[in-house]
């Protein structure tokens, strides 16, 4: 499928064939295994000395080796440090895999090399306490700073009930309260410039702009922004963690959650790496059925982000006409799933149920009342002199930044590069949708804007396609992983009825193997990179989210903007905190 | 004597018990008309259409506790609402609500309503920073400079109007405007005087100094119980008499056909101009702090300078 030769014969010529060892693995992605002393200089040879290079740091994660059984032959290590480069000139994904092989291990850090490698470094001290040598900044990301251990080593307790029980003992609370009293040196933050005393502003983690817990630490001379650092991880709920703790089919409903305005859209770029694990080819029913409720959720998720986005900016009345759109929405999604914003409704194999009676009424009648109002909404918002005076020129990025930084989705597309996984690496058959990639040039926050907007028009057009062409077949994949299974044979043979038992009692086992999704969710690009080590739980659960990269471009953007600015950068910037801190 | 003075007193007590109340039934008019246009239901519970509204939220603000931040500075952090609302209450005197029920008609009515409304801007500053809170602070400040920067035009723009009726006497002002509203021919001054107003009031789109999305609530962020509810009133008062001067200077004031009383008229005119307020706090988006005062400085300091030259001018040639 993916044409993986030809860089493996450039690294081949250029670093000698010694140096990497290959691993085969479910979703064919171009997996090495090379040395950690060649690290720097192999990623620096990919992101610059290639022809057709690898500009982005898709993901940087690492996985806690000590008792995976399975591993196929790959080197023995103690810690994967796994890094996932995209290169968009060849369209191609790279999985690079360094073994680390002592208890508390170093690496070289690559902050200087990538931009965002400085969060995900970060994440990956907090959660295995791997250090990274020559980290500008490296200490705990997502986890309180009192925490004590590293989370996701497998030594770490998944779940309260392991740990004890909790006391609060007088010393703890003066700890806690020590660590909560801002020193403006631990961020790395000047107290005052040769001509200028600095105020710190403390945003968050409760105020109305951020949507959401999440503090941002601004260092103002006057209203202007000197500096602007975000704190994440109040939103943390170890949601990687809890996957290795639940089965492959009870981790679904997790997996709503994280961006939690794309409802089922999480449930697709779960169950499509689960699937490419499991060898399970899905009806086109399927395919179709998840297309379309993608596309609703897409929508619905835009216009939360229409509507906050004119609040953010005062605009009072937009967010109530949206919401009540997207009341609309959920109302389909209610009759077809039955929940609303986390309706946890596609299986492995397929969706839970079959489409209810008269659907199709209910979307049609979407589809014709849907385009006035989004008309309505551009002289309303988009139109608007003073909205434009507050988004246009702001928060600036160029598309090269963007990739630097890894933004995808509608901030990508906002500096002009017509990028949509949906349409360059199609899946769940979006290759038989006809729809438009909306672009913009600027790459400021009215653009982003003026890209998501358009996005609604065209996820309409690929419902609409839905509703025309919805296939007849099956809802479920005949497949024995398919969970629950299909029932009907069941009493027919006893090795159906076997599987099913087990399928049911225990949940599916799936082959040992790893298998990373890309879905074009609402935010950027989602995706999960699992590794099974042929059990009933994954071994390991990555979930690479859009906001994550996102957020961490703030200081970079909203430097020399005013207090007001920033508001309209985020509000651009459309993240959830769930999609941040997972 | 004796009659007069209980006149008097009719008059001021009436003007403040209306007052008060008109403040405090905009708090339902204000929600419910907001959730009209945003496709909601506004307050609908308590009494009819919700009205009893009024009285819960009063109560409770009474009854809230009086806390006064540790951290703030404490006579100044109280007498900051209290100036907003005498200084509101102050400006009122001047304004003719039909013939004869004028609390002072002053012979420079027009300046005591400037000087008076101005004081409004200490309340802001001095509530700001007695609070002693960064996010206070900031809404101060922006407070103090938006103020300032529209006081100036906001007087200048009047003066169209005082050279067309040749008085400072607002009952003058009215009457001189029998042949025609004082909107017509000075329709740049109105409309300048009323972005100027909607500065003065700090109401969306100019409410920079609350800013609910990046300042929380601003100047007033630390206030809650009744000396926020001072601030409050003291908000709803301002639009009111931004509205009561508009209709008193542009819109021929009790002016208006004889089958209804001249008080009615007026109350009709200033409703719409409130309403009109309303309506602005549902439509826009708020301007940053920098373009607002460069829309000021740069845009309508010339226009109403213009304005007055322009007047001034044509009234010289018609030999005035």
């Amino acid at each position: 499928m993916e044409n993986n030769s030809s860089i493996l014969v450039e690294l081949h010529t250029r670093f000698g064939e010694d140096t990497f060892a290959q691993q085969s693995t479910r979703d064919e992605m171009l997996t090495l295994w090379m040395p950690c002393d060649k690290l720097t200089e192999v990623l620096q040879f990919l992101k610059t000395g290639v022809k057709q290079p690898y500009k982005m740091l898709f993901d940087l994660t690492a996985i806690d080796e000590r008792t995976h059984q399975k591993r196929n032959g790959s080197p023995a290590s103690t810690f994967t440090l796994v890094y996932h480069l995209f290169s968009f000139d060849r369209n191609h994904f790279i999985r690079l895999k360094v073994g680390l092989t002592e208890e508390f291990p170093k690496a070289p850090s690559i902050a200087s090399l990538w931009a965002n490698a400085n969060w995900y470094e970060r994440e990956i001290y907090d959660m295995f306490g791997i250090k990274f040598d020559g980290h500008p900044h490296l200490s705990r990301i997502l986890m309180p700073r009192t925490w004590v251990g590293h989370p996701l080593r497998k030594e770490h307790p998944a779940r309260a009930t392991e740990m004890g029980p909790f006391q609060l003992y007088d010393e703890k609370v003066d700890l806690e309260q020590a660590a909560l009293q801002f020193k403006p040196e631990e961020w790395g933050l000047q107290r005052e410039s040769e001509d200028s005393d600095f105020m710190f502003l403390n945003i968050g983690p409760q105020h109305p702009g951020t949507h959401g817990v999440l503090r941002i630490i601004l260092q103002l001379d006057g209203e202007d922004i000197v500096d602007a650092i975000p704190d994440i991880g109040f939103h943390h709920r170890g949601a990687e963690k809890m996957g290795e703790r639940q089965t492959w089919h009870t981790y679904i409903p997790y997996t709503d959650r994280v961006d939690y305005l794309g409802g089922v859209m999480n449930n697709l770029a779960y169950l499509l790496a689960v699937e490419k694990l499991a060898g399970i080819e899905v009806p086109e029913r399927v395919k179709v059925i998840r297309v379309m409720l993608c596309e609703l959720f897409r929508i619905a998720s835009h216009l939360v982000w229409y509507g906050t986005f004119a609040q953010d900016l005062g605009q009072l009345s937009p967010v109530f006409y949206m919401f009540s759109d997207r009341e609309k929405i959920f109302n389909i999604i209610e009759a077809v799933c039955g929940g609303r914003m986390h309706p946890n409704w596609f299986r492995i194999g397929g969706v839970a149920q079959d489409l209810p009676k008269g659907w199709e009424k209910l979307v049609q009648d979407f589809i014709d009342y849907f385009p006035k109002r989004l008309r309505e909404y551009d002289s309303m918002v988009m139109k608007n002199s003073l909205f434009k005076a507050r988004t246009v020129g702001i928060g600036i990025f160029t598309l090269d930044e963007a990739i630097e930084w890894g933004v995808t989705g509608p901030g990508l597309r906002a500096c002009g590069m017509d990028w949509d996984f949906r349409k360059k690496r199609p899946y769940s058959g979006y290759e038989m949708f006809d729809f438009d990639i909306p672009v913009a040039a600027n790459g400021d926050c009215y653009d982003r804007a003026i890209v998501r907007v358009e996005e609604m028009r065209q996820s309409l057009r690929i419902i609409e396609q839905c509703l025309k062409n919805m296939p007849e077949g099956p809802y479920k994949a005949d497949h024995p992983l398919t969970t629950p299974p299909v029932k009907k044979n069941t009493m027919h043979d006893i090795e159906t009825l076997i599987t099913h038992f087990l399928g049911v009692t225990w949940g599916p086992v799936i082959p040992a193997g790893e298998a990373m999704s890309c879905i074009e969710a609402t935010k950027g690009a989602n995706g999960y990179y699992l590794t099974s080590d042929g059990s009933t739980s994954p071994y390991r659960v990555r979930i690479r989210t859009p906001s994550f990269p996102h957020m961490q471009m703030l200081p970079y953007i909203s430097k020399g903007y005013t207090v007001a600015d920033m508001l309209s950068i985020l509000g651009a910037m459309d993240y959830v905190l769930a999609d941040i801190d997972r | 004597m004796e009659e007069a003075t209980s006149t008097y007193l009719l008059i001021i007590g009436g003007v403040l018990f209306a007052l008060l109340n008109v403040a405090a039934g905009l708090i339902w008019i204000e929600r419910r008309m907001l959730a009209l246009w945003q496709d909601r239901y506004g307050p609908n519970r308590a009494g009819p259409f919700g009205l009893f509204i009024v009285l819960a939220d009063s109560l409770k603000l009474f009854f809230k506790q009086d806390w006064v931040p540790p951290f703030a500075d404490k006579p100044v952090f109280v007498v900051a609402p209290a100036i907003v609302m005498a200084s509101v209450l102050l400006a009122f005197a001047v304004i003719p609500f039909a013939p004869g029920i004028v609390v002072a008609d002053l012979n420079i009515g027009l300046l005591f309503f400037l000087a008076a409304s101005s004081m409004g801007a200490y309340s802001i500053i001095l509530g700001g920073w007695a609070s002693n809170n960064k996010y206070s602070l900031l809404g101060a400040m922006r407070g103090a400079a938006q103020m300032i920067s529209y006081e100036v035009f906001m007087g200048l723009s009047l003066m169209g109007v005082v050279l067309m009726a040749g008085s400072f006497n607002l009952s003058e002002i009215v009457e001189a405007q029998r042949g025609m509203w004082f909107f017509i021919p000075q329709l740049l001054g109105f409309i300048i005087f009323f972005i100027a107003g909607i500065a003065e009031t700090h109401r969306l789109p100019f409410d920079i100094p609350e800013a609910e999305s990046e300042l929380i609530a601003g100047f007033h962020s630390e206030y809650s119980g009744m000396k926020f509810g001072i601030f409050f009133i003291g908000e709803y008062l301002g639009i009111t008499l931004i509205s009561c001067m508009v209709v008193t200077l542009y819109f021929g004031g009790w002016l208006g056909p004889d089958f209804l009383p001249p008080i009615v008229w007026f109350i009709l005119k200033v409703f719409a101009f409130i309403c009109l307020f309303i309506l602005l706090r549902a439509s826009l988006p708020r301007p940053r702090y920098d373009q607002l005062m460069e829309y000021g400085w740069k845009i309508l300091l010339p226009l109403t300078l213009l304005n007055l030259l322009v007047t001034g001018g044509v009234l010289l040639w018609l030999g005035e």
